[in-house]
């Protein structure tokens, strides 16, 4: 870890403003930020801590919707019960992610911004141009069990490593920030994250010093919720492939269908198209294989990934039929 | 005394006071638990304010260094010292490679500027903080000269070398006509198998505080050897191992990682001396996957040839391991087959590939636990195309004398195992047929696997002494890795001489005091305890003779010592000046005499989701005959955490390298996988009486390993019987359930 400043930013807009000077970061649970700083991934030489601003409250939003302040803790999110009753796609991808001890710490803001757990991004020895840019990529001729099969480049086969992000991205949740100008914009979730296309060491749309403070869903959709992970062990383990659906459907017929997934790409992927596509379908297996088709097209794997695709249209049958039968 | 003939009764098969395989909770386990047990990097008794080390790890896999700027490192504020091969102090050099005791080889650190192996130190950096020094660790510019290396066995296998005999183990054997028999057998087996790397993943990361006074060095590190790493110090520093002194009083995990020390502790060392204040040194996790040591992937095969009624008449095994090039160390993967079921016609062979990665070594049951990977997944394999159940073939092929050393088994319980074991987890539910049950999502499988480990006697000595308060201490140059050492030694001191536990005070992991073979091999608590027991046993007769009595017409029990009429304290026996007793053991021959391994039968039942291929262990069972068991508890923990181990390198572990860079890739616990809580719901352990006379005088075997030799085949064996897909290149991952995966290049 190379030595930092530190300090403690009283509002939103003096914690942007500090921090979107060069060098700086700011660090909320420090999860993921402290072992990027011990390995040297990441080098900040200010922190700018944010834990006490506040921004620590879930609150109904006047459209019906719900408002996370970003400092929500992943656990007390997760056992919201407001959380639990209207978004529980939410509420079982988080307690899907990491472990008691990390969903303590971690917060709502934090965990969109959480970088990929490639293993050569984390070893500073390798090539990586996320790290790096220009270094190259080791992961593409490496071992990418983990990797992406969709909108990769050249540059980077990264995935994000959220599940929180993907249930956001069907939720089409909007995420609130303030520049360090002091102006507030709001982010589509949809473009909040980056495919790495060029420049892979830019994660998010976010600005220098930008800062994250809430996310807001929209009212709570009809149908039933569902996070499937799958993981080489039942936890503490990053998804192979996960799906988050929410599905509506009655009578053998489905009346919509939404879905993300998580463990395919740079971003928590979703393709409105399949979706239409299924709206309105009687259910049957031909009809997921179709959406299948459509969420996979320009797929590909990089050798120890190449069975994403066949896993991820294995669990998308299975996850839109519990969830059509469950609805 | 020395095992050359059966131990006779003794007081701890009479068990007065009840002690013996009583299971009490551990005697430290409060200081764990609240914190006050100082493992090395903890200790607080240096004489100064530690200076804190940082090792440099060469980045290139085969090498040498070409240039080396630690200049913007040694302006660093607060740094003290950057070694490099320039200015390191002269060691003696590596080796040698035959040495007796190869955890005690010399192990230069810095030694010149040749990189044998990725992770291997270039640098060393000492300052006045960890931060300090890790960072400055960033600051040195090398730059290297690589050189072509090998570091992928299979493709490299065509060099492959039959290692040396020795006296511990040859390298092959033959019996009878093995190729003729299993040619003309009328149902063949012929299959491979894979296992990959391994690393040990102990819980505490290899740590060192080191000082010296005068020409004495003081070194607390985490090490399961105090003897062998004595030695190493003082063979690699050119030094009388009385200028040595080691403690390791607490570690955290050993599994096989910390039967050598590592550069930390030379390092450390080194710079203490030039320094002339303490400095203590810690791996990062990710620092442990090179610079310590690993279990080698293997290529086994397997060749079983039967009569039709399931009666082997040829068994074949093949291992073929990889070493560090320097190093002359293979994975015995096919001894167990040398004595585990009966055959006419038997060969067994290893083979090793020297690579240029990092050293391969002893981790968790080096041997058994991958060998039975292979062998009892192909004893289901075999027993399938018998149509036989699994059980019932082995069975028919229980051997009544070893099969190769001809000579009879000191206790051999495996039939008695696999049958209790069949009938509480109710293995007669087990369809035959593969695929056939399906609960929900779920396909469901139950597995078999036998279990077995080889048993070890080691040489040890201990000292006891009783003071006027009827306290005994006893001191060893043991450890305890977690096992539960103090509190097995504590029960027998107490069962011995008849006092109450906390007027036992056990003195372990201390170079200064009686040598013992520490921890490893499961050989601790046999070779350790009867040292003690025979030490005991002088102490008793010490305090019968002032009974004016013969030991074995004294009662011990209560704190007293009692001879007919005649009863005092033993507090009062000992008097001002005290008593004191030595004891050793000596292994014999008995090992020669007898054939000894423990014995067990592991039963999982596992789900397999149809969909997605994700296995999920259901429950888990291992019935064991390991002798007599010292505390049903700390026994049942290290069984139990040796079947989670298993299950980790059925389903999860491997540790994947990177050709092109010759390095382990998932070098943290997030992306090598050991079982997590939720991957491990029942898994029960039960004991068999037994009691083994010719083992060592207190009649137990060894524990720690066998839990997991076989497990994980067991787990296999169950992923096959839920979903009729046998996998025979190990971990068992969703990709290969669902006939996906890509072979690795």
């Amino acid at each position: 870890m190379k030595a930092f400043t530190y300090e403690r930013a009283d509002t939103p807009a003096a914690a942007a403003a500090a921090a979107g000077r060069p060098g700086a970061r700011m660090i909320a649970g420090g999860t993921n930020l402290l072992d990027l700083m011990k390995l040297q991934v990441e080098t900040p030489v200010h922190l700018v801590d944010i834990n006490r601003l506040g921004l620590d409250l879930i609150e109904s939003s006047e459209n019906g919707g719900l408002r996370i302040g970003a400092m929500v803790r992943n656990s007390d999110l997760a056992s919201d019960a407001r959380v639990r009753r209207d978004y529980a796609v939410l509420s079982r991808a988080l307690l899907s992610g990491a472990s008691g001890q990390l969903r303590n710490k971690a917060t709502t803001g934090g965990n969109l911004l959480q970088r990929t757990r490639c293993y050569y991004f984390y070893d500073t020895a390798r090539p990586c141009n996320k790290r790096q840019p220009g270094s190259g990529c080791s992961a593409l001729e490496g071992f990418n069990r983990i990797h992406a099969v969709l909108g990769a480049s050249g540059q980077c086969i990264a995935t994000h490593p959220s599940d929180m992000a993907v249930a956001m991205r069907v939720l089409d949740a909007q995420v609130e920030t303030v520049m360090p100008s002091g102006g507030r914009r709001v982010i589509p979730i949809a473009d909040f994250h980056r495919l790495p296309g060029d420049t892979p060491h830019i994660d998010t749309n976010l600005q220098p010093g930008e800062m994250i403070t809430g996310v807001t869903l929209p009212p709570p959709l009809p149908g039933y919720h569902v996070y499937r992970k799958v993981r080489d062990r039942a936890s503490y383990a990053f998804a192979l492939v996960s799906v988050a659906a929410v599905v509506d459907a009655g009578g053998g017929r489905i009346r919509s269908a939404r879905m993300a997934f998580g463990g395919l790409a740079h971003k928590p992927w979703r393709v409105e198209a399949a979706e239409a596509w299924l709206a309105g379908t009687v259910l049957d297996e031909a009809a997921v294989d179709a959406a299948a088709d459509t969420v996979l097209a320009g797929a590909r794997g990089f050798g120890h990934n190449d069975f994403k695709p066949a896993l991820l249209r294995r669990t998308l049958q299975v996850t839109i039929n519990e969830a059509a039968r469950a609805a | 005394m020395e095992m050359t003939a059966p131990a006779g009764h003794n007081p701890i098969d009479e068990n007065r006071s009840g002690l013996i395989g009583k299971p009490i909770d551990r005697v430290d386990g409060r200081l764990k638990v609240t914190g006050k047990a100082p493992y090395a990097y903890e200790v607080q008794d240096a004489p100064g304010n530690p200076a804190y080390g940082f090792i440099v790890e060469a980045t290139i896999p085969k090498g040498t260094v070409a240039d080396i700027d630690s200049s913007a490192a040694e302006k660093a504020p607060g740094v003290l010292l950057v070694m490099t091969y320039r200015n390191a102090p002269k060691q003696a050099p590596w080796g040698p490679i035959d040495a007796k005791d190869r955890f005690a080889r010399s192990a230069p650190q810095l030694a010149n500027n040749k990189v044998r192996y990725y992770g291997e130190a270039v640098a060393f950096v000492v300052a006045e903080s960890f931060e300090i020094a890790r960072a400055a660790a960033k600051l040195i510019r090398i730059r290297y000269d690589i050189e072509l290396g090998e570091y992928d066995m299979a493709t490299a296998r065509g060099k492959a070398e039959k290692p040396k005999d020795d006296e511990m183990q040859k390298a092959d054997s033959l019996i009878g006509d093995f190729d003729g028999a299993f040619a003309a057998a009328p149902v063949q087996l012929d299959a491979t198998y894979t296992t990959p790397h391994h690393i040990h993943a102990q819980m505490e990361p290899h740590a060192t505080i080191a000082w010296w006074s005068g020409d004495r060095v003081t070194v607390h590190c985490s090490a399961q050897l105090l003897e062998s790493a004595q030695n190493a110090v003082a063979n690699t520093l050119q030094m009388s191992p009385s200028k040595v002194r080691i403690v390791s009083r607490y570690i955290g995990g050993g599994f096989g990682g910390k039967l050598p020390i590592y550069g930390d502790v030379m390092l450390s060392a080194m710079a203490a001396r030039q320094l002339k204040r303490p400095v203590k040194t810690t791996l990062t996790r990710q620092q442990m996957f090179h610079f310590t040591t690993h279990r080698s992937q293997t290529i086994q095969r397997l060749r079983l040839g039967a009569t039709r009624d399931g009666r082997l008449t040829a068994i074949g095994h093949d291992s073929l391991s990889h070493s560090a090039r320097f190093d002359d160390f293979y994975e015995t993967a096919s001894t167990q087959t040398r004595s585990l079921y009966a055959a006419p016609n038997r060969l067994t062979t290893h083979r090793v590939v020297k690579l240029d990665l990092p050293i391969s070594d002893s981790t968790r049951a080096p041997g058994e636990a991958v060998g039975m990977l292979a062998l009892e997944q192909a004893m289901d394999e075999l027993a399938e195309k018998l149509e036989l159940d699994p059980i019932e073939l082995r069975l028919r092929n229980e051997p009544a004398i070893d099969p190769e050393k001809n000579i009879p088994f000191s206790t051999r319980q495996l039939v008695r195992c696999m049958k209790e074991g069949a009938e509480r987890f109710m293995w007669s539910r087990r369809s035959a047929v593969p695929g056939a049950v399906r609960e929900g999502r779920w396909l469901v499988g139950i597995g078999f696997a036998a279990a077995t480990r080889n048993n070890l006697l080691m040489d040890a000595k201990c000292s006891v002494s009783l003071d006027r308060q009827g306290v005994l201490t006893a001191r060893m140059a043991m450890t305890d890795i977690g096992t539960g050492s103090y509190t097995v030694l504590t029960q027998i001191a107490a069962e011995m001489l008849g006092l109450p536990l906390q007027n036992v005070r056990m003195e372990l992991g201390d170079s200064d005091f009686p040598e013992t073979a520490g921890s490893g091999g499961s050989w601790g608590a046999a070779s350790a305890g009867s040292a003690l027991f025979d030490a005991c046993t002088h102490l008793r007769e010490q305090i019968a003779r002032r009974l004016g009595s013969k030991p074995d017409e004294v009662v011990f029990a209560d704190g007293r010592a009692t001879a007919g009429a005649r009863s005092e304290t033993l507090g009062g026996l000992a008097g001002t000046i005290g008593l004191r007793a030595d004891g050793q053991i000596k292994k014999g021959d008995m090992a020669k005499k007898f054939s000894q391994q423990a014995y067990g039968a592991h039963f999982a039942e596992v789900g397999v989701d149809t969909d997605t291929g994700e296995i999920r262990l259901r429950r888990m069972l291992g019935v064991f005959a390991a002798g007599r068991i010292l505390n049903m508890k700390t026994a049942t923990s290290q069984v139990t955490g040796a079947m989670i181990w298993g299950v980790g390198s059925a389903l999860f572990e491997d540790a994947v390298v990177d050709a092109r860079f010759g390095a382990f890739v998932n070098r943290d616990l997030a992306e090598y996988h050991v079982p997590a809580h939720a991957d491990i719901p029942a898994v029960e352990a039960v004991f068999l009486d037994e009691v083994d006379d010719k083992t060592n005088p207190l009649k137990i075997k060894g524990v720690g390993e066998l839990g997991i030799c076989g497990a994980g085949a067991a787990v296999a064996n169950a992923v096959y019987n839920a979903t009729g897909v046998r996998i025979r290149n190990y971990p068992l991952t969703l990709d290969k359930v669902l006939g996906l995966e890509v072979r690795q290049v």
